[in-house]
């Protein structure tokens, strides 16, 4: 079976815009058409290209990383296209900022967002240009002519002509500047459960992932790394690596010293031999108590204003009921299953790149600022990613890879162990944040105000980071007084955008604490959070949470020893409401039910939303219950999987997901589900112990 | 160095490597089988998981000299064209996101459904959760393996499919 083909995208794409050089990546399934390289393709768009034997090739601009845009944009350009979905196949693209934008790149849950309207019309206008090719060459008006899986059909005559036959025609014709799309009524392949296009190549060893990529001549490299952030190499000797048998050079980069041999793992134990001394750095002085204790000491002062609704200092001062709370949360490592890694090739003519990037302009980018090359002269070759959840959008991986080549002259490929992996990601921020609230003498709050110590690393407006105050600043409850306020605090541990982002732990301190106020007045949580829902602009979320609670059965009885927690997130343009069941077994917390619902609008992949809510929850699960990343010295203390272990099956709780239907602007499904699992689970273990859970991970003595 | 033979997928290999050198670098590096995937190192997460003579291990842990003489079977080679029981329970449930664990999930259920054909949830956590999927695919991994249980136990019922292992 052809499974993933690497073919020469000169001679692959004979007509429309001359193509960059280098190899590019095309697969399709072995039963599809596509097995065959067309004689001839016409650009009808920088997203559909179509073969003179009918094959219709889908340029991918979005990375695949399991979250389905591969399967899920085809959906949507094949609807508006009129096309065979059993001829369609996919090209990933390279970075071409003039039909791509200046960022390419696959982040914040916007694949289907972003693509929605532009995919639309890329579909409809190819369309059209082919309608409008064959009613010149049928030499009819265009209104007697109609597209339907991939022809275009002369209603007057009942001729046919394939997309194929026109394609070449069509390309030359000016592109509609208004192409009309589909009425939803009539939507055939989006909002279907369409199988995924990559699941034959992903249980046969075919698909080829970044860490798979071969290349003629490709030499194997790991870098090691000084183990306090920041730090530098002070001198090395390279001695007993270069005994290693294979090792063929080790050679100093900006990150570390490259050990460079015939394969992975003589390049790892010439690593092992290896003996560097570092320079480690002022990150050195940092370690978990002092890094909170100073978040703390922040968090007892004012800081920047980041909302500020009416005048919650007054109305806390003069409320009957008044309550406290300090939330914190931990350093996370995205930890995906594949490795970081990254081919490189600098020769003669430019770069390549192979890499499982999820942006392609930031990675090219980084390679012209190192070999000095016009970007247009770095190639970024794709491939699959083994996870990504954020930490992909990084560059250090893909600098690694172009010092290594640059300095060896050859094809490197550069592979981080699990323990470089976990040691030197860019992590979810830690955060303390301390929360006061209000409630007037019927029970119902009248003030929340807070306070986040949290380092900053999507940039500072007026002294305030959103990414770090997403999910406290944007309360979807409505309360008369809010104040919320920030402060960057910053011991110098890399971090970066994490699934979900802020909302991983700020939705998990916000749920909390809208949860005690409901239980310090006396309310069922559910009702609490409806009362402050019943503004017109908070229906959708009052939707979610009424289906979620509906769906779990909130209110009816359970069996002895478990019990309910409920929570609530408006984030990435999509509402998610979850309710966890959950008990104690010998001490510990057992997740047994989590009952989700959504609302993102128009949905394109029924079956691919559903594995996304239950993927976001797993990994809502996995920091709920057991991620941490501690500091010692300025180190991360975890190294691999036995330190910092993520959700296993005989953890996995029975998952559900229900869904509001609507045809709004699609919202995104990658992230929504992950931040309302560990408040869910911790309101519920509060219902069930009466004790409060303000810190992550869950631990047994938290509740004992 | 030393050379060191065995089967792969049927195949007689003899390769040159240093003793120690796990079977996982073998297969990728040396054999360019890339569908057994590197993912701790040290047999915590299961992706690196291929049958030894018909047993699940872990090659990331397995030393090439251990190797010597024996068949080895990897995911290119459970069967010839995805036809085997678990590929075809995870081709109907589409269970794959990401795709990089499933080589080694799939290894671990075909391996655990050749010793017990209709394992139940308790044999699959015991099983299973020595295999770790960051994109959460559990609960499909669930389903599929007892789907896979169904067609071995019809194709059992009958004349044994080719490919079914």
């Amino acid at each position: 079976m052809i499974g993933v083909r690497k073919v020469n995208r000169r001679n692959f794409l004979k007509t429309g815009v001359a193509s960059a050089a280098g190899l590019t990546l095309t697969f399709a399934l072995p039963e599809r058409l596509a097995a065959q390289t067309p004689a001839t393709v016409a650009k009808l768009n920088g997203y559909v290209h179509i073969g003179s034997n009918d094959a219709i090739t889908f340029v991918l601009t979005k990375s695949e990383m399991g979250q389905g845009p591969l399967t899920s944009l085809s959906q949507i350009l094949a609807e508006e296209l009129e096309c065979d979905w059993k001829k369609i196949r996919t090209e990933i693209a390279g970075v071409d900022p003039k039909l791509y934008g200046p960022l390419q790149g696959t982040f914040g849950s916007l694949s289907v967002r972003t693509s929605w309207k532009p995919l639309r019309a890329a579909g409809a206008s190819a369309r059209e240009m082919l309608v409008e090719a064959a009613a010149r060459k049928w030499a009819v008006d265009k209104s007697q002519c109609r597209a339907e899986n991939g022809v275009v059909l002369n209603t007057g005559t009942n001729e046919r002509l394939t997309y194929g036959s026109l394609a070449e025609a069509a390309a030359k014709l000016p592109v509609p500047p208004t192409p009309a799309t589909k009425d939803p009524k009539q939507f055939r392949y989006v909002g279907k459960s369409l199988k995924r296009l990559d699941t034959p190549l992903k249980v046969n060893g075919t698909a080829v992932f970044g860490i798979d990529a071969k290349v003629p001549g490709m030499l194997y490299a790991v870098v090691a790394k000084c183990p306090v952030f920041g730090g530098k190499v002070a001198s090395f000797d390279a001695t007993k690596a270069k005994a290693v048998p294979g090792v063929k050079q080790v050679v100093q980069i900006s990150s570390g010293v490259a050990v460079v041999a015939d394969n992975t793992w003589n390049a790892m134990e010439g690593r092992r031999a290896l003996e560097v001394q570092w320079d480690e750095g002022p990150v050195a002085k940092w370690s978990s108590p002092g890094i909170r204790q100073m978040f703390a000491d922040l968090a007892a002062t004012p800081g920047a204003v980041a909302r500020k609704v009416g005048d919650a200092g007054a109305a806390l001062t003069s409320a009957p009921k008044k309550i406290e709370a300090v939330y914190e949360a931990p350093y996370l490592s995205h930890a995906p299953m594949e490795p970081m890694n990254c081919t490189a090739h600098v020769h003669a003519n430019g770069c390549d790149i192979w890499a499982p990037t999820q942006i392609q302009t930031a990675a090219r980018a980084t390679a012209a600022n190192i070999t000095g090359l016009p970007p247009e002269k770095v190639e970024i070759h794709t491939l699959f990613l083994g996870g990504g959840f954020g930490r992909r959008g990084g560059t250090d991986f893909i600098a690694d890879a172009v010092e290594c080549s640059k300095a060896l002259g050859a094809p490197v490929k550069l592979t981080w162990s699990r323990e470089d992996d976990m040691q030197h990601d860019m992590y979810r921020p830690a955060s303390y944040t301390t929360f006061s609230g209000a409630l007037d003498a019927d029970g119902w709050p009248v003030a929340f105000t807070s306070r986040i110590a949290c380092p900053s690393f999507a940039g500072l407006n007026n002294g305030v980071d959103r990414a770090a105050v997403e999910g406290i600043a944007d309360l979807v409850y409505d309360i008369p007084n809010v104040q919320v306020e920030y402060h960057v605090a910053d011991p110098g541990i890399p971090t970066t955008y994490w699934r979900s982002v802020g909302y991983s732990q700020n939705t998990f301190f916000t749920e909390g604490f809208i949860d005690e106020l409901a239980h310090s007045a006396g309310k069922d949580p559910l009702e609490f959070r409806r009362h402050m829902l019943q503004k017109k602009e908070s229906a959708r979320a009052l939707a979610v949470l009424e289906l979620a609670a509906e769906k779990a059965g909130w209110g009816k009885p359970l069996p002895a020893g478990r019990a309910r927690g409920i929570s609530l997130v408006n984030n990435i343009g999509s509402f998610n409401a979850q309710v966890a069941e959950v008990s104690l077994e010998k001490g510990k917390p057992k997740v047994h039910r989590v009952v989700c619902a959504v609302d993102c609008g128009q949905v394109v992949n029924p079956a691919i939303l559903e594995q996304q809510i239950q993927s976001g929850i797993v990994y809502g699960l996995s920091a709920a219950l057991k991620g941490a990343i501690t500091i010692d010295r300025g180190r991360v203390e975890q190294a691999n999987f036995n330190q910092y272990d993520p959700l296993r099956m005989d953890e996995m709780p029975v998952v559900e997901v229900h869904v509001v239907e609507n045809h709004l602007d699609p919202g995104g499904i990658g992230e929504a589900s992950t931040p309302t699992s560990a408040p869910a689970i911790a309101n519920a273990l509060f219902a069930l112990t009466g004790k409060r859970v303000r810190k992550l991970p869950i631990r047994a003595e938290d509740l004992a | 160095m030393a050379e060191v033979k065995f089967n792969v997928n049927g195949k007689s290999q003899t390769v040159n490597v240093s003793l120690a050198m796990p079977l996982l670098w073998v297969l990728r590096d040396t054999l360019g089988l890339t569908g057994t995937k590197f993912g701790c190192g040290m047999a915590l997460c299961g992706a690196c998981t291929v049958h030894l003579n018909g047993q699940a291990i872990r090659s990331c842990i397995t030393p090439i000299s251990s190797v010597a003489g024996k068949n080895i079977t990897t995911i290119e080679g459970l069967s010839p064209d995805s036809t085997h029981a678990v590929q075809r329970a995870w081709i109907e449930n589409d269970v794959p996101q990401c795709g990089y664990c499933q080589s080694g999930q799939i290894m671990a259920a075909a391996s655990l459904l050749a010793k017990k054909t209709r394992p139940t949830d308790a044999d699959i956590d015991e099983v299973m959760k020595g295999n770790l999927c960051r994109c959460g695919t559990y609960q499909s991994i669930r389903r599929a393996i007892h789907r896979a249980s169904e067609i071995l136990t019809a194709s059992n019922g009958t004349a044994r499919q080719g490919g079914v292992a």
